[in-house]
């Protein structure tokens, strides 16, 4: 069994073009994990560029109005950039500089990650270009304008169903193209080891504070922790330094669209079957042939075919659960949290939020629920109106 | 006993790569029966894919004709079965994993042992998870057919020490599709294979010309042409039978060229 496994998932299923570049970014990372200056240099840009830690919020007002666990919101939407995808950024681009690269390309489905790279790239003084499907370009016109400000080039994938997954083999084509001088910067747990260990490790950060945060402010382990999962990076974020605390239920909560008895979702763990694709074996959407499906939902970060081969694991050995959340359900839960909390999150979050809203109520006031909220939500104000049939103008 | 060997043992090798199904189930098997009169040594076919990462947009372009075709794994089991009616030319299927692990790696390899398929290439399937299938296929007499890259260096021997069938040797950086140039030091690269092994290596990715053909089987023992036979069936349809084999006939020509 090759490296990278968690379970029977995991692997280096891609090309030999890019192996050599596989194993040197190992050998790389695992250098520079453990050293100090490395260590102490990220650690100083996720305080004073990403603005970590990031906050642990009491929803009073919605723990008041479902009656049954005290809610807490891990607020990753103050970060700088709007969401957690600057974690994982921070990291991959600062580990790239050290690589002496000078060149990083990226995926993006909303464009939260594809603006986070730009960011790091403009930070630390490398070029950047971001794949971005053209369905996404159309419906995150902002973010492309985002990143483009911010000095990276955009480019619009018109192959497949021009969306997130064909985002990834577009970027997985160009770094086949130029390796020598240019990192991918993969923006989720996937894809082929050491991208599901490494995305994995930075964003941890995220429960590492988490738990420090609730053993200070309730002195006890919450019950249960929610994260919107599409690839996954925010929700192994959040369960990681969880996963050795059992009594602590991690849940993911996918895209399911318009529903899971339709065709149009991206439920990858309630329909879909294992497979190997982006250099992982995992779970997927695919056809009975092997053929990849076209996948759907509102929210264009989970609107991807696969999910992160720890997932798969977490799932399979019963560590986790994974349930699914329509588009009808976050857009409640998006306007929700906006009325009850003051709060617009991205829709991707609100997937965590309308779970939330559901379980909460059957939970005892003594118990303490942590969601993850994993972006801000200015970026989906204009589709949400779109949604709810309001014409606005920008 | 696989039949790749047969496509070296008269000299350098034609390779040819067409995409199943793409126009249609029955012109494939007419197409090869034409790539193999007009001289090709092997024919690859390639079984289509969603999401083929490995390719250039007109194998891209060709995988989603095929499946829009209505092309599937079984359908290209029934395009082979149709060929070996009327030939013996070596077959090697190249495709992704996900197509053949979802299949079933026994089911498939055995319907590839009935019906004499030779060998698969796989391009997201590297030396580190050959394992995933290598023996089931061994069982079954199909040759994993191994990629070197102009990236591998170090690799090139640990790959071609354990190589079945033949060597795809990788001429270029990126993905399938005609280039201009060639840059890549193929001869350093061959020459490294042969300390440790005879298997033949043949060339491909970016091959489109005589010139280029004649220039890569020189150093190597063979040439490998998909895109631009690909791209002769994306022009005429199901009327390409022609400028197929005219096409196919020039690079063998050229091929041969390079054995003086």
């Amino acid at each position: 069994m090759s490296k990278g496994r968690y379970g029977e998932f995991g692997g280096q299923y891609i090309s030999e073009t890019l192996m050599n570049e596989l194993i040197h970014l190992e050998e790389q990372y695992e250098y520079y994990r453990k050293d100090a200056e490395f260590q102490l240099e990220l650690n100083n840009l996720l305080n004073d560029c990403a603005g970590r830690p990031s906050r642990l919020y009491y929803a009073e007002k919605m723990t008041k109005d479902l009656g049954g666990a005290k809610i807490y919101l891990k607020r990753e939407d103050l970060n700088h950039t709007g969401s957690h995808k600057i974690n994982n950024v921070l990291g991959q681009v600062l580990l790239a500089k050290r690589m002496g690269k000078t060149r990083v390309i990226a995926e993006t489905g909303a464009g939260q990650h594809g603006v986070a790279t730009a960011t790091a790239a403009a930070l630390l003084g490398m070029e950047c270009e971001v794949f971005m499907g053209k369905e996404d370009t159309d419906r995150q016109a902002l973010n492309v304008y985002r990143m483009e400000l911010l000095g990276a080039k955009v480019h619009s994938v018109t192959s497949g169903t021009q969306t997130l997954k064909d985002a990834v083999n577009e970027t997985m084509r160009e770094w086949t193209n130029r390796v020598s001088d240019t990192h991918y910067v993969l923006g989720s747990v996937m894809g082929p080891h050491p991208f599901p260990m490494m995305v994995r490790d930075f964003q941890s950060v995220i429960s590492r504070e988490a738990r420090e945060q609730i053993l200070v402010t309730e002195g006890k382990l919450p019950s249960a922790v929610l994260a919107c999962v599409g690839g996954g990076s925010n929700a192994i974020g959040m369960f990681y330094h969880f996963i050795p605390d059992e009594t602590v239920r991690l849940i993911g909560c996918e895209a399911a669209g318009e529903g899971i008895d339709t065709e149009k979702h991206a439920a990858t763990m309630t329909k879909g079957s294992i497979g190997v694709f982006h250099g992982m074996k995992s779970y997927f959407c695919q056809d009975e042939y092997g053929q990849i499906a076209p996948v759907y939902s509102i929210s264009a970060g989970l609107d991807y075919p696969g999910i992160g081969p720890e997932h798969a694991y977490l799932r399979d050995s019963g560590r986790a659960e994974y349930v699914p959340v329509t588009d009808d359900e976050s857009v409640d839960a998006f306007e929700y949290l906006a009325r009850t909390e003051g709060i617009i999150c991205a829709v991707e979050s609100a997937h965590a939020v309308a779970h939330a809203r559901k379980i909460a109520p059957d939970m005892g006031e003594d118990e303490v629920m942590i969601i993850c909220l994993s972006g801000r939500g200015d970026k989906d104000v204009a589709a949400i109106a779109r949604y709810k049939g309001v014409d606005i103008h920008e | 006993m696989s039949k790749i060997k047969n496509a070296f043992s008269d000299g350098k090798a034609f390779i040819a790569f067409l995409t199943a199904g793409d126009p249609s189930l029955e012109k494939t098997v007419d197409y090869i029966l034409a790539i193999e009169e007009a001289g090709a040594d092997l024919v690859e076919i390639g079984i289509p894919f969603s999401d083929p990462t490995a390719e250039g947009i007109v194998i891209q372009d060709a995988n989603i004709r095929a499946l829009k075709e209505g092309m599937t794994v079984d359908g290209v089991f029934e395009i082979v079965s149709r060929v070996r009616e009327k030939s013996q030319i070596p077959l090697v299927f190249l495709t992704y994993l996900n197509p053949v692990f979802h299949y079933g790696y026994e089911n498939f390899f055995l319907k590839c042992e009935n019906l004499g398929v030779d060998g698969i290439i796989i391009p997201d399937l590297p030396y580190e998870e050959k394992e995933e299938m290598s023996m089931t296929a061994e069982a079954h007499h199909v040759d994993i057919i191994s990629m070197i890259a102009p990236t591998s260096r170090q690799r090139i021997q640990m790959i071609a020490e354990e190589a079945k069938g033949f060597l795809y040797v990788v001429s270029s950086m990126g993905v399938t599709g005609v280039r201009s140039n060639i840059e890549t030091d193929i001869t350093s690269m061959i020459a490294s294979i042969r300390e440790v092994t005879d298997i033949p290596a043949a060339v491909g990715f970016g091959i489109s010309t005589p010139e280029q053909a004649e220039r890569m089987a020189a150093a190597s023992d063979g040439a490998i042409v998909g895109s631009a036979i690909v791209k002769l069936i994306e022009k005429y349809g199901d009327r390409a039978d022609e400028p197929i084999a005219k096409y196919v006939k020039s690079m063998k020509e050229a091929v041969k060229r390079a054995e003086n």
